[in-house]
């Protein structure tokens, strides 16, 4: 028996992203719980598997079950996972494969998002001030205490293997952005110019602010069950076709070398899986907690050589109208970052013919990709309308 | 719940010599007597071989800057709002291993991959001295 024939995503539900002050976590998963059931026509009485993950505001233990009581469920199967960006979904997805292959469960709901714009404790807002980050005896001391820091590291070194200018890194920003204008759920819509991000304040260099991704609040959903019974909702059940991961460290102090970061194999792992090949996808959701994060990945998944990534994103590839458009929601970077969750439902969307005027004509083959932590853990997945 | 102010080390038993010779400024590296390797960040088991008998030589304190970034923003609560901007920067010692630290008493429009630099010690508490680096002239 096929694993991946066990998998079918057929239902996908968003927040609104934003300021939304006083919602806790968990209320936002259960609102982003209830319109992914709803549009996958299921009924909360028929999940009897669940995997969740509270982001990053507020340490929260056994968050799984948690959740599963907050929404008044008794899953055969519960897991959180937390894995970092979109591999926290990406390997629930898979995890609820596996889970429904085995025979635990039928249909497996998986919800993300996290309240870290308005935190409950203003003092703390948008920092994850309660969590061991790993850096706090050989990092923080030296002022090493935000993530942006550490991506900032890799795309100063990034810049002097390659010659990368920030304004390439401004294209990323200004293509998500342009995308964003067309999502009506995007937090930053007005469009930006490569003045605009230049002009725009420096953070930890090379970074600027436009570089960096939108902290939000904000939460999302999907479904998951056999394809055999998705046969039977209302709509078409996108498949899981391929899926590779590896992860090299957790810290940037550990960070091997540009082109020692798992995308490469992740990738190649996942086109394996699927036997597919790049120019097969005709959409691409790349992780963009920052510019570079795009950078670096199009340059592992083999959207152009190594190195070239900034050139690329410059020669304005990444925009809906080419071959394989990027970030068709305005990604992190616009849309808001929720732990990455919204890139793996707008290819869901993308693959449905759901996305009015950001729509990729015909759209049959999704990519979504990224990494946790500072390239810490890097994999792909491939989705397709089958 | 951490209080505001800059992050100190906290050392656990796997990196107490580590700290303890910065104490006494000296700059050490873990060393795993069955592998011979040297690796970095210090804890008790070899991330190499899992050996468990450690040494700790003391090393040049010389380096080169593999990689900096020049912090402009007070991130968190501001512990560090008054070093703005401040250069954090990964070394690559030339024993072969790599850790991050500051790099000071340098002009930011000179900072570069690539450049020397040396370790020296800030005593930053009665118990903990930090090594920091600055260039080699």
């Amino acid at each position: 028996m096929n694993i991946l024939d066990q998998v079918a995503i057929v239902g996908v539900g968003d927040t609104p992203v934003g300021n939304l002050p006083g919602i806790p976590t968990v209320q936002l998963q259960s609102w982003a719980a209830k319109l992914a059931l709803e549009d996958a026509g299921l009924k909360k009485e028929q999940v009897d598997g669940l995997i969740a993950f509270g982001g990053y505001d507020e340490p929260v233990v056994m968050y799984g079950t948690r959740m599963a009581e907050y929404l008044g469920l008794r899953p055969n199967f519960t897991a959180q996972v937390d894995v970092g960006g979109v591999l926290t979904p990406l390997t629930s997805l898979m995890n609820a494969a596996v889970a429904i292959s085995m025979g635990l469960c039928r249909v497996v709901l998986c919800t993300f998002g996290e309240n870290t714009l308005t935190y409950k404790t203003p003092k703390y807002r948008g920092t994850r001030s309660e969590h061991s980050q790993g850096t706090e005896e050989f990092e923080e001391p030296f002022g090493a205490i935000s993530i942006i820091t550490s991506y900032a590291l890799i795309a100063q070194r990034h810049m002097y293997e390659y010659g990368t200018t920030s304004k390439q890194l401004g294209h990323v920003a200004v293509s998500a952005r342009k995308h964003a204008s067309m999502n009506p759920n995007a937090q930053m819509k007005t469009p930006i110019t490569i003045e605009d991000h230049q002009k725009s304040r420096m953070i930890s260099s090379p970074l600027r602010m436009l570089d960096c991704s939108l902290i939000t609040d904000g939460a999302g959903a999907f479904v998951v069950t056999s394809k055999e019974m998705a046969r039977d909702l209302k709509k078409p059940p996108i498949s899981l076709l391929g899926f590779g991961i590896k992860n090299t460290h957790r810290i940037v102090s550990q960070f091997p070398s540009l082109k020692e970061i798992g995308i490469k194999e992740a990738a190649s792992k996942a086109f394996t899986m699927a036997g597919l090949r790049l120019k097969d996808v005709d959409v691409a959701e790349i992780h963009d907690a920052f510019t570079i994060s795009v950078i670096l990945a199009l340059e592992g998944l083999g959207f152009c050589g190594e190195g070239e990534g900034g050139k690329y994103a410059a020669e304005g590839k990444l925009e809906l109208g080419n071959p394989i458009p990027v970030n068709t929601h305005g990604g992190l970077l616009s849309h808001g970052h929720v732990g990455g969750i919204f890139h793996l439902t707008e290819a869901v969307k993308q693959l449905r013919g759901e996305c009015g005027i950001r729509q990729v004509p015909n759209a049959k083959i999704a990519l979504v990709s990224g990494n946790g932590g500072v390239f810490s853990l890097c994999g792909v997945s491939l989705l397709g309308r089958v | 719940m951490k209080s505001p102010g800059k992050t100190i080390p906290e050392p656990y038993e796997d990196t107490k010599p580590f700290w303890q010779a910065c104490k006494q400024h000296r700059l050490v590296v873990p060393k795993c007597n069955t592998c011979g390797k040297l690796f970095f960040y210090p804890r008790a088991q070899c991330p190499h071989c899992m050996g468990t008998d450690l040494s700790w030589p003391e090393v040049s304190g010389k380096g080169k800057i593999y990689s900096y970034s020049i912090v402009h923003t007070p991130f968190r609560w501001g512990a560090w709002k008054d070093d703005i901007p401040y250069v954090v920067a990964l070394i690559d010692l030339r024993e072969g291993v790599r850790m991050l630290s500051n790099l000071v008493e340098c002009d930011h429009n000179i900072v570069r991959v690539g450049m020397d630099v040396k370790v020296f010690f800030d005593d930053i508490t009665d118990e903990i001295s930090l090594p920091r680096f600055r260039p080699i002239t």
